[in-house]
């Protein structure tokens, strides 16, 4: 009797695992949580005309528990999972683990034709292409026009125009995500590659953090002693920066696009004086921080050539039209943008579009994580910064990281 | 002497103990030898061309980091500061549990409440009910007061959490205690005119010495491999990582099994520390050992 249950319990669990129902390859999308993600599967899965059905799974809403859950079914050799969607800076570590597969042939082909070269760039490890490239997206410098007649094109113009803003009694803080989290290390990656400079050479195996990033340790300290300076800013995450401009305290912020959908929302009267420009630099415009997401496949995919095909219909012009529209993801193929919704959910597209022609892409390294800590770590707070002493630090703290001898708080 | 007979009992004996032996080597024994194997490596799930015997070199690593040292200390004041007021919140209950004449079931069941509840389960009730807006707790703070994004606040309300669901289990401990107080002996003491005071510092809390230090000897080992109640209120944000938080983020989050392990075994070596203090020094029983 117990032997007949166990028997049929482990029939059940095979059947559950199974890969192919009736001859439809089952393909698992994991993604992070995005409210239309079943619509467009919807589509994809009746396009594919019984070729494959696409069942999506929703990962943890918080960037390292998505991670989290997808390298630890990874390195157990999961079966189950077969599209990845992937945070822009996880393409080298999972790479380099071997848990996906190069795209090549005619599926590479298909995931470069119209994709923008900066996003495709960060699907890409030693030369070979890891991912389709999904959504992207830049931050901006965000102002009021009422407060500022032009907006400030470097660090030293924002500060500027602060001291006059308080000397005025008028708002005059410049938002920057300044706690102590991933947002930091972003904002001195971005920085750093204003004042021409990387924290890692290009091949990733190396510390680079020369003379630019002296220079850019400089700027954020006196920023951060300055007027543009809000209070809190050792504490402030984007979303704090986009309430503190939201509730009239902060007269700029340096953000992604969605603060303008948010303002729209919550704040109609600040909206029609609520202007973007290019994101702050140190001699002149600046280099975005760069975001988004990648679609890859898993090694351990039962099936690769439908996960292949499913990832390409997931991210194809009229997916990421939809993801742009409904869910306010940042598209990766250039024609989308000429849609003609867009110019209504993206008044700053050509902001975005210039952006991208020069955004600074984060490290390219399988340690990201641990170089990504150890930044915020030794940067916080901001004002504390005493440039070649913190410069020191952080060499030598990257430099371990890169050497597996990286230890996470 | 043994005779024939014994050792054949002996041998038999072996035999019977054989099995049980085997699978706790296999399910023990096994993966801490490995655990100990992979500290001495190189071993990093993000670079596995770059595999390699290194030596004692993680074990540097980690006793030279700061975040190692942060986690220890935190991990130490969590445990003796809810391992103390635990001792003393559950003398409490205990004697409240074992003198109480009316509804004495009733009593012991609803004490026995939080611990019967699944530590993440009640984790977030603590986390929901000190976030700011939607919790009860946190409510009754001054306005815009989010404790569990400091580091004291933080602390604080991961050890009331742990005092919380584990103060049951020390008082149940410490009623077994209580029970093996005679109750002639007690009526003797306070027939010779002993206060209650003096009756229970001079008689109960010494006749009850081997409970005592097996309740706190079973805490303390619990509470330094504290990880739910963090991994839920806080996962080592703001400086609040335990050692085995920290440990989890290495191995898990990081991928550096080297380093993860290395973190497992100092561990292993310092929860060794605390067993072998409580039953050497303070000459507590183990479990299963003879009554002296």
């Amino acid at each position: 009797m117990i032997r007949t249950v166990a028997v049929a319990l482990l029939a059940g669990a095979v059947a559950g695992c199974g890969s192919s129902e009736g001859g439809i390859a089952q393909v698992n999308l994991y993604n992070a949580p995005q409210q239309n993600i079943q619509a467009i599967a919807d589509r994809c899965n009746r396009l594919a005309g019984g070729r494959y059905r696409i069942v999506v799974n929703v990962l943890p809403r918080d960037a390292d528990g998505q991670r989290e859950q997808l390298v630890r079914r990874l390195a157990a050799g999961d079966p189950g999972l077969d599209v990845l969607g992937l945070d822009v800076t996880w393409t080298a570590e999972l790479a380099e683990a071997g848990w996906i597969r190069e795209w090549t042939g005619s599926y590479a082909e298909r995931a470069r034709a119209g994709t923008l070269a900066m996003p495709l760039d960060t699907a890409i490890w030693r030369g070979k292409l890891y991912a389709a490239p999904y959504n992207t997206n830049v931050q901006l410098l965000w102002y009021r026009s009422d407060l500022v007649a032009a907006a400030p094109v470097t660090w030293q113009g924002i500060m500027d125009a602060a001291r006059r803003l308080a000397a005025e009694g008028k708002p005059a803080y410049g938002e920057v995500p300044g706690a102590q989290y991933e947002g930091l290390a972003v904002w001195f990656n971005s920085v750093v590659a204003s004042a021409g400079g990387s924290i890692l050479t290009p091949d990733g195996d190396a510390v680079a953090l020369g003379p630019p990033a002296l220079r850019a340790l400089g700027v954020m300290r006196e920023y951060a002693r300055s007027k543009a300076a809000d209070p809190s800013l050792s504490n402030t995450h984007e979303d704090e920066a986009r309430l503190a401009v939201e509730g009239g305290r902060a007269a700029f912020e340096v953000n992604w696009p969605y603060v303008y959908a948010s303002m729209k929302a919550n704040r109609p009267d600040i909206l029609p004086y609520f202007k973007w420009a290019a994101y702050p630099g140190i001699d002149g415009p600046g280099r975005s921080p760069l975001g988004g997401a990648n679609f890859a496949i898993s090694r351990y995919s039962g099936h690769p050539r439908e996960a292949f095909e499913a990832a390409l219909c997931l991210r194809d012009a009229e997916s990421q039209r939809i993801a742009a529209i409904k869910d306010g993801l940042p598209p990766t193929i250039e024609a989308v943008y000429d849609e003609p919704e867009m110019a209504r959910v993206y008044p700053m597209r050509q902001a975005i579009l210039d952006a991208l022609k020069t955004a600074a892409p984060r490290p390219k390294t399988p340690v990201y994580q641990n170089v990504s800590t150890v930044i915020s770590a030794v940067l916080s707070p901001p004002a504390g910064i005493d440039p070649p002493v913190t410069l020191a630090e952080l060499r030598r703290q990257v430099g371990d990281a890169l050497q597996s001898k990286g230890v996470l708080p | 002497m043994i005779g024939e007979g014994g050792r054949g009992e002996r041998r038999l004996a072996l035999w019977l103990c054989a099995p049980a032996t085997i699978v706790m080597i296999a399910v023990t024994g096994w993966p801490i030898l490995y655990s100990f194997l992979l500290s001495l490596r190189r071993a990093d799930l993000r670079f596995p061309e770059d595999q390699e015997w290194i030596g004692l070199a993680n074990y540097a690593t980690v006793l030279g980091n700061a975040y190692w040292w942060t986690a220890f200390g935190v991990t130490l004041l969590i445990t003796v500061v809810s391992v103390v007021i635990e001792l003393v919140l559950g003398m409490l209950v205990a004697v409240a549990m074992y003198r109480t004449v009316v509804g004495r079931g009733l009593v012991r069941t609803v004490v026995l409440i939080p611990y019967g509840i699944v530590t993440v389960a009640a984790a977030y009730g603590w986390k929901y009910a000190w976030t700011p807006g939607t919790g009860w707790l946190a409510n009754l703070l001054p306005e815009g007061t989010a404790p569990l994004t400091q580091q004291g606040p933080s602390i604080a309300i991961i050890i009331l959490a742990e005092v919380w669901k584990t103060t049951p289990f020390m008082a149940l401990l410490l009623m077994t205690g209580l029970a093996l107080v005679p109750e002639e002996l007690l009526r003797a003491a306070s027939m010779d005119g002993a206060n209650r005071w003096q009756r229970f510092t001079k008689i109960v809390l010494p006749l009850m010495k081997p409970a005592i230090l097996v309740a706190l000897l079973f805490r303390t080992l619990d509470a330094f491999r504290i990880f739910d109640n963090i991994y839920v209120l806080t996962n080592g944000a703001q400086n609040t990582s335990s050692v085995s938080i920290i440990a989890y983020h290495n191995l898990i989050g990081g991928l550096n099994l080297g380093i993860g392990s290395t973190m497992s075994v100092l561990i292993l070596i310092s929860v060794a520390i605390i067993a072998f203090v409580f039953i050497r020094v303070f000459g507590a029983a183990a479990p299963g050992s003879e009554p002296r």
